[in-house]
């Protein structure tokens, strides 16, 4: 009975959260544009997926995956679990090596949110259909995750350490504003894209937790004011990542070549 | 007749045959959070799993729910996204095609959950910090400000994005400019603004969005000449998370 409430009221909540944007398409679409689209019936059983679709995979998450993920994020930084006493001083919580099963598990929390998040399997499909095969989609969604994973572990230590937020930001952006420069063009709107899609669904509840968790944590933490900036460091890293993976690949190929040429002079 | 009948049938099992491949993959999708969190509370908390039928019931649902969605956004989301570019390519009709792209980002960002809970979390850190008077009222203006704030800084990133692939300027230039600018307003604005205005570039973006804008962009740079939609198809994403990031330091800084 549980399960048909909340399948019932998210299914509202979806609807209502399309209503604004099936206005917009459908207005234009027929007061602007005055055609019907083409395959309108296929347009709009596939909106009806969409309802049903994402209906089920948010009553899904919220069964099976929220309350385990955020549960954990909790028990991994309750200070009976990082130093095994029940209140933490500022000597012991300062010791950043303490906190080494937080870095894991925000590391691996984050790649595995990012592989399971719906818009950027949208945005991949759509990436590989239209280099014709050259960027794999798959291929780009484990080069984001990476790019995640990497940014919430050290989003979590900067949160532990303290450290202005900022500076970690802009030193990002640096480095991408350098990788930027030694890209090929073509994957350089592909990567800063990759940045947007990746915090949405499925990773933002569990990676907001785990700054909740250790903002309240560690003493002389706010988890107002120092839980903030998980997502930032996850809009962040994917875009090296991306970038860093065209770059690498093409090394790669360069020197097989290269090798090859050897081999045949 | 017969024939007829034949096709009908082999369509019929191609279909389930794709839908078939689609679990597949909502289950590999999965199968990463599955194995994380099961190994973080069996070998490194050493507990045991609660509910587990409850779980099973839900990651059921996750799989046909993942499936359903692609499925969907294949039929639905995509081909209208892009049919509706190609036509406005083709009606020439820039100024209906800049409010379609304003509308979509501001009708889109409004009413995001994530961005609603996002705006009441600041709305209460302002009060606390001082930043505005100590009432509700004060607290929901903050808040409601904020909301429509963002939502308007991502239906003008939108404008300006579709503007962008009209023209054919190039997009890291756009973007390193947004960065710089980040940098810069971070150092004027108050500190407790810069967490929240850092956090909101990433939850303006949601499922539904992503696909539509994503095809907007690809179906615009396909159908206008001399734009290649792996160059400047992409991108409007990138505006929207980028934006709100400016208008929000703005906003803390103003108020």
């Amino acid at each position: 009975m549980d399960i048909l409430t909340a399948l019932t009221s998210t299914f509202a909540a979806t609807v209502l959260d399309v209503l604004p944007i099936a206005a917009v398409l459908f207005g234009f679409q027929f007061l602007v544009l005055r055609r019907r689209p083409p395959n309108l019936a296929k347009v709009l059983i596939g909106f009806g997926w969409v309802l049903v679709g994402l209906t089920l995979f948010l009553v899904g998450l919220e069964l099976a995956l929220f309350p385990l993920g955020t549960t954990l994020a909790k028990q991994l930084t309750d200070p009976l679990y990082v130093f095994g006493v029940e209140t933490v001083d500022s000597a012991m919580a300062a010791d950043w090596t303490a906190y080494g099963s937080v870095y894991a598990f925000a590391a691996a929390i984050g790649f595995a949110t990012t592989i399971a998040e719906p818009s950027l399997i949208a945005v991949s499909l759509k990436a590989e259909e239209i280099s014709g095969g050259a960027v794999q989609a798959f291929g780009l969604r484990i080069a984001v995750a990476i790019g995640v994973a990497v940014g919430v572990s050290l989003g979590a230590f900067r949160i532990v350490t303290g450290t202005p937020l900022p500076y970690y930001i802009m030193a990002g952006y640096a480095v991408v504003i350098l990788q930027t420069l030694r890209a090929s063009k073509m994957i350089i709107p592909l990567a800063y894209d990759s940045g947007g899609v990746t915090t949405s669904t499925v990773t933002v509840p569990v990676v907001t937790a785990l700054g909740l968790g250790l903002a309240s944590t560690i003493p002389g933490r706010s988890p107002l004011l120092d839980g903030f900036g998980l997502i930032a460091f996850a809009s962040v890293f994917p875009i090296m990542s991306v970038l860093g993976y065209e770059q690498l690949s093409r090394w790669f190929t360069g020197r097989k070549r290269r090798l090859k040429k050897e081999t045949e002079a | 007749m017969a024939d007829h009948r034949a096709v009908a049938a082999t369509s019929m099992t191609d279909a389930v045959r794709g839908f078939a491949k689609l679990v597949l993959g909502a289950m590999r999708d999965l199968a990463p959070i599955i194995l994380v969190i099961g190994f973080f509370e069996i070998v490194i908390l050493q507990q045991t799993i609660p509910n587990v039928a409850e779980i099973t019931v839900g990651l059921v649902c996750v799989i046909l729910g993942l499936a359903f969605f692609i499925q969907g956004l294949e039929m639905g989301l995509f081909p209208l996204g892009e049919s509706m570019a190609e036509q406005f390519a083709k009606k020439g009709v820039l100024l209906w095609l800049l409010l379609f792209a304003f509308l979509l980002g501001f009708g889109t960002t409004v009413a995001e959950p994530a961005l609603i809970a996002v705006a009441a979390e600041a709305a209460e850190i302002a009060r606390l910090g001082g930043a505005i008077g100590d009432t509700n009222d004060a607290e929901t203006f903050y808040a409601f400000a904020l909301r429509m704030t963002v939502a308007l800084s991502v239906g003008a990133a939108l404008v300006l994005g579709v503007f962008r692939i009209l023209m054919g300027w190039s997009l890291p230039l756009i973007i390193i400019g947004g960065y710089i600018t980040v940098v810069t307003l971070t150092i004027f604005a108050p500190p407790e603004i810069v967490g929240i205005a850092y956090d909101s570039g990433g939850v303006t973006t949601s499922t539904i969005t992503v696909p539509l804008v994503t095809a907007l962009g690809v179906g615009l740079a396909s159908s206008i000449r001399g734009r290649n939609p792996m160059l400047d198809g992409f991108g409007l994403i990138a505006f929207a998370s980028l934006s709100p990031m400016i208008f929000v330091l703005i906003f803390g800084m103003v108020i």
